[in-house]
């Protein structure tokens, strides 16, 4: 026999203090809604997805011609035909910011998945194992992480040429550390709980352990450490170009283009400057945003628990 | 603390080891002897072999790797034959300058950002907070080029106050006089530092207004300005503590761009130049002792922090 009702019939129905009861909000579901109301991190996504359009969409839509220098209309303001002018070469600006953006992007994100797949399996093979092995493993991390970043970054770039395989290896191959420890410290706090020891009484392998349910539950950290991964990639890959040492003719990256235009600087070709500093500016604070937002919206779920 | 102490210093010189070898086996895959250099470009095979030879080039790594490291212990940083010079005398030349200009915008950095971060702070949420945590999102997501490209064009070009190229005078002194071409310079790094420590700046002093001892001191009746000074000022600050300690690499290392985009010479344009001319034994010695100061940096800032807090106990 169902209970009676506690208050008198007739009267319309209690709420619940707070307003309505909704279905429950998972965890991914209330950080995206968190991180959709924050104006910034929407702004920062819309102008990601902008350049991510921009640079690779643009050229199928935008046409010019990237590798065959024409010295007549080398150096012309905006104008007719070239909305940003031409570089020394005789290639329209516009399009070669574009082509730039690509190869800045693409080594950008390909450097900032490579640190975070290798610092994440490390931290977490790091965090798990423990003892010796976890003292020698961090041992090796601060060792590396010592070592002068743009220096090294410099030096192999000169010996070992530049593309974006190789810049991207080796930026990558530098900024897996931090990601690392994050991990690292992460899989402590999670391995102490309830369910990994359960997971462990069920027979399940080490491997099987990280996979499935330390780095998942790390993923907050790691995802947010990404983002910020990828901004210092393209700046590290910006400043690269900018001393000389990316890409060469007739691939061209950001920073080379910076390089070009710092030339022109005084003769007043500021076509050739502004509008690439503006693009890296833009972009890096676009993820920037994003990070910010990411972890603001990780920790409020988290808090809410 | 002393305990501490010891175990920190032989940490860091077992990272110091282990960073010395990474960097030199890596170094010496990509270079592996200067007989070419010393030789000329059309030197036979059998010439290069009898010259690493003789000079002890053809030892196994670790052989030549712990006779560097005998030679570095005595002072001899390696000899350049792209400039002719040994190491060190090239080393002696710049650090003057480098060490300047670090010092000086390190300086200016700290000056502003204190009073900046504890304004954010304590007017938070004002238009001026926005204001300033909006540029100095702006110039923290900026290139360390670009910014001096702008200050360059605002400065020096359209409105010309300021000189475009660094001080090239080779008396410290002389450079430290010349405000003229270093302002820019000066100005360029300390503006990009500015953008991260008055974030840190502006969140320590946030959560120092916080706590308990400022109600108290207002409670009391102290006037607002000795509330800042004595109490907030010296909290706050303790973060800045740890990041001055971690910029002491850049005493050395990190001016790299801004040398090169002011023409500046100093230790940043001097391992760029060796880059161009892949000059390896100064790269070598430029890149381990980049990683002795940033160990030392780490252990300098840990070390000054709890100087400064005595709530923190290293243990």
């Amino acid at each position: 026999m169902a209970l009676a009702p506690l208050q008198p019939v007739g009267l319309p129905p209690v709420i619940a203090e707070g307003g309505e009861v909704g279905p429950v909000q998972s965890g991914w579901r209330l950080a995206l809604r968190e991180f959709a109301s924050n104006k910034l991190a929407v702004a920062g996504f819309a102008i990601l997805v902008f350049f991510i359009l921009f640079c690779f969409v643009g050229p199928l839509v935008y046409h010019t011609n990237q590798y065959t220098a024409n010295l007549t209309q080398a150096t012309l303001p905006p104008g007719a035909g070239h909305p940003l002018g031409t570089d020394d070469s005789g290639f329209d600006e516009l399009g070669r910011i574009m082509l730039g953006g690509q190869a800045s992007l693409e080594i950008g994100f390909f450097a900032a998945f490579i640190a975070i797949v290798v610092g994440a399996i490390w931290g977490a093979v790091s965090g798990l194992l423990g003892g010796a092995v976890d003292a020698v493993m961090m041992r090796i991390v601060d060792v590396f992480l010592s070592i002068p970043f743009l220096f090294v970054v410099l030096i192999l770039a000169v010996r070992y040429g530049a593309s974006v395989l190789s810049l991207s290896l080796v930026i990558g191959g530098f900024s897996w550390l931090f990601p690392a420890r994050l991990v690292r410290g992460e899989v402590l706090t999670v391995r102490v709980r309830d369910f990994v020891a359960a997971a462990r009484v069920a027979g399940s392998t080490r491997a099987r352990l990280i996979g499935r349910h330390l780095i998942p539950n790390a993923m907050g950290t790691v995802i947010v450490n990404v983002t910020f991964q990828v901004a210092d990639a393209i700046l590290t890959v910006a400043a690269v170009g900018f001393l000389g040492f990316g890409l060469h003719y007739p691939n061209v990256d950001w920073g080379d283009m910076l390089s070009t235009g710092v030339q022109y600087q005084q003769d007043g070709y500021w076509w050739l400057i502004y509008p690439v500093g503006a693009c890296i500016v833009l972009t890096v604070m676009a993820l920037n945003f994003i990070g910010d937002a990411l972890r603001d919206s990780l920790d409020v779920r988290l808090r809410r628990r | 603390m002393i305990a501490y102490i010891i175990r920190r210093i032989g940490t860091s010189v077992i990272v110091v080891i282990g960073v010395s070898i990474v960097i030199f086996v890596l170094l010496h895959e990509i270079y592996p002897s200067p007989a070419r250099d010393v030789l000329g470009l059309k030197a036979t095979l059998a010439q290069v072999n009898a010259w690493n030879k003789a000079n002890g080039y053809d030892a196994p790594v670790i052989v030549q790797y712990l006779r560097y490291v005998g030679h570095l212990l005595q002072g001899n940083l390696g000899y350049s034959y792209a400039e002719n010079q040994s190491v060190a005398a090239l080393f002696q030349e710049r650090v003057a300058r480098s060490a300047y200009l670090s010092g000086m915008s390190l300086l200016l950095a700290i000056v502003i950002a204190i009073p900046l971060g504890i304004y954010q702070a304590v007017r938070r949420n004002s238009v001026g907070d926005n204001v300033a945590t909006s540029l100095a999102f702006v110039t923290y997501s900026m290139p360390v080029f670009f910014l001096g490209l702008i200050l360059i064009q605002v400065f020096a070009l359209s409105w010309p106050v300021l000189g475009f190229e660094a001080s090239q005078s080779t008396s410290v002194l002389t450079v430290m006089g010349d405000w003229h071409d270093m302002l820019l310079p000066i100005l360029t790094l300390a503006l990009i530092t500015v953008a991260s420590f008055s974030r840190y700046m502006r969140s320590s002093a946030m959560d120092v207004l916080a706590q308990d001892y400022i109600k108290v001191a207002r409670a009391k009746g102290l006037p607002e300005r000795l509330v800042l000074l004595r109490h907030l000022l010296r909290n706050a600050c303790l973060p800045i503590i740890t990041l001055i300690g971690l910029s002491i690499p850049n005493l050395l290392a990190g001016n790299l761009i801004t040398e090169s985009l002011f023409n500046y010479q100093g230790l940043g344009l001097l391992f760029f130049n060796s880059l161009s001319k892949a000059d390896y034994p100064t790269l070598l010695a430029y890149t381990l002792i980049g990683a002795v100061f940033v160990v030392i940096g780490n252990f300098v800032a840990d070390l000054a922090l709890s100087a400064a807090d005595p709530r923190i106990r290293l243990v």
